[in-house]
């Protein structure tokens, strides 16, 4: 009953097709994805429903959903896929989608600041630091980190592209 | 002796030098020289950076590639992730003049230079097995491993989307077999030995315990074989299975080896030089 009431929205599925997720309509539920989850053996998330929700522009429930957040990225679906859908690249485009609508996990938003400062996923801590030059390493990795101006170019590129205020308004 | 820019990453340099000064001894051993270029960043990681933004994403990517176009250099990284980022901006760059253009947009805002679209990016094992070889890689032996029984563990991003990859079969795969045994150790075949560490998408960011399960899944798998050592080619893997046995508390631990330290070992390298001290599961062998 509760199903009943969701009012698909047609331009879901079409914005997919359009951001890059041109695979999406050949899904035809045969479940080769859901089966092959190593995800989904573990928690509720089940790709399939997720897909068929995205063709049916259910929206809401997709962009909300705790469980698209589940997929580690795997393409083991993607690659079994007998239809060929390409359902990694659609889980990205919907997760891009959900970000937009403001759905965005507390940890992905303290790392994506971590990494507009930085332009690392980690920080680099003193103890490592020690252990680099024990074994014959420059003590700062020889990357932007030990070049201001290199790395001034990289946080530039993540504010014209919009990661760093996306990642402020996250962080709200 | 051919050439690469050396794309160090995250996890590697700031986890697990051990991977990298490993890295460094082999290839140059092996007579692939790497040079450091100190305009590489995170990827950026394609778990995080693409799934919340992938314009981010595609354009940092696209910046490192242009710092290897500004070297001249193809790219060797030694990570599934680097992989994955790098490979695929590369794949959809270097085919798509409107999208570069998009891109390049961005970039010449930010202080970068024009890609164009040159750039290719390899994975560290990928050379070993076409441009090295396994006979070259054979006659650096100085310790056999031939008492070890290994196993391997691919990793995600390695082989897969093998529409943009191209290398081998996700499925049933021999590269790293062909590389392991090279050094006179034995691969050991176990249950769903091509499965995700768990580590990935975001998910050990975002739920620890989720990829966690994971993890213990393909370590209870391991428990119905006999290995001495689980193998990898990606600091992120190797670290969800390093940190990962400690969180789980398991009896039974395996050390985690990346490729590079397995033939640093091999090779016959300072074994203090391969960093296993900074490893949480011990490497007792």
């Amino acid at each position: 009953m509760g199903e009943a009431t969701y009012k698909p929205d047609n331009k879901f599925p079409r914005e997919i097709i359009e951001r890059g997720g041109t695979t999406l309509l050949r899904c035809f539920q045969c479940g080769t994805c859901t089966g092959s989850c190593p995800s989904g053996r573990q928690t509720a998330f089940r790709i399939r429903k997720l897909i068929r929700w995205a063709q049916l522009g259910i929206a809401d429930k997709v962009l909300a959903s705790e469980d698209l957040w589940m997929c580690t990225t795997c393409y083991t679906c993607q690659e079994r896929c007998p239809r060929g859908v390409e359902v990694t690249d659609i889980v990205m485009v919907m997760r891009n989608m959900a970000v937009e609508a403001g759905h965005m996990q507390a940890q992905h938003i303290r790392i994506g600041a971590s990494l507009a400062k930085t332009a690392h996923l980690l920080p680099l801590k003193e103890p490592m630091m020690k252990a680099r030059k024990g074994l014959g390493l420059s003590e700062v990795p020889p990357t932007v980190l030990s070049n201001k101006k290199n790395l001034d170019i990289v946080l530039n590129i993540m504010k014209e592209a919009g990661f760093v205020k996306l990642v402020q308004k996250g962080g709200k | 002796m051919s050439k690469y820019a050396f794309f160090l990453g995250c996890v590697m340099p700031m986890r697990y030098p051990g991977i990298e000064s490993s890295t460094r001894m082999i290839m140059k051993a092996l007579g692939i020289e790497l040079v450091d270029v100190d305009e590489f960043s995170c990827c950026p990681a394609p778990g995080i950076t693409r799934s919340l933004h992938s314009d981010t994403w595609l354009s940092v990517a696209a910046h490192n590639l242009v710092a290897a176009q500004e070297a001249k250099l193809d790219i060797v990284v030694v990570c599934n992730g680097c992989y994955g980022s790098l490979d695929e901006a590369a794949h959809m760059l270097n085919h798509d003049e409107a999208k570069r253009a998009e891109v390049n947009k961005i970039l010449k805002r930010a202080g970068s230079k024009e890609y164009k679209g040159k750039t290719k990016v390899h994975h560290f094992a990928e050379l070993l097995h076409k441009e090295v070889g396994t006979d070259a890689i054979t006659k650096k032996v100085k310790h056999t491993l031939e008492n070890l029984k290994i196993a391997i563990h691919y990793g995600c991003h390695f082989l897969k989307p093998s529409a943009v990859r191209n290398l081998d079969n996700p499925e049933t795969p021999h590269i790293l077999e062909d590389l392991v045994e090279a050094t006179g150790a034995k691969s050991v075949d176990y249950r769903q030995k091509q499965m995700c560490c768990g580590a990935g998408g975001g998910v050990r960011a975002n739920t620890p315990d989720v990829a966690l399960k994971m993890t213990e899944e393909k370590l209870n798998y391991l428990d119905e074989v006999e290995i001495d050592l689980i193998l990898d080619v990606c600091p992120f893997c190797h670290l969800q299975y390093d940190r990962g046995q400690k969180d789980l508390g398991r009896d039974k631990q395996y050390p985690v080896l990346h490729l590079s330290q397995l033939y640093g070992m091999a090779f016959g390298m300072d074994r203090k030089l391969l960093g296993f001290e900074l490893h949480d599961t011990p490497v007792d062998i």
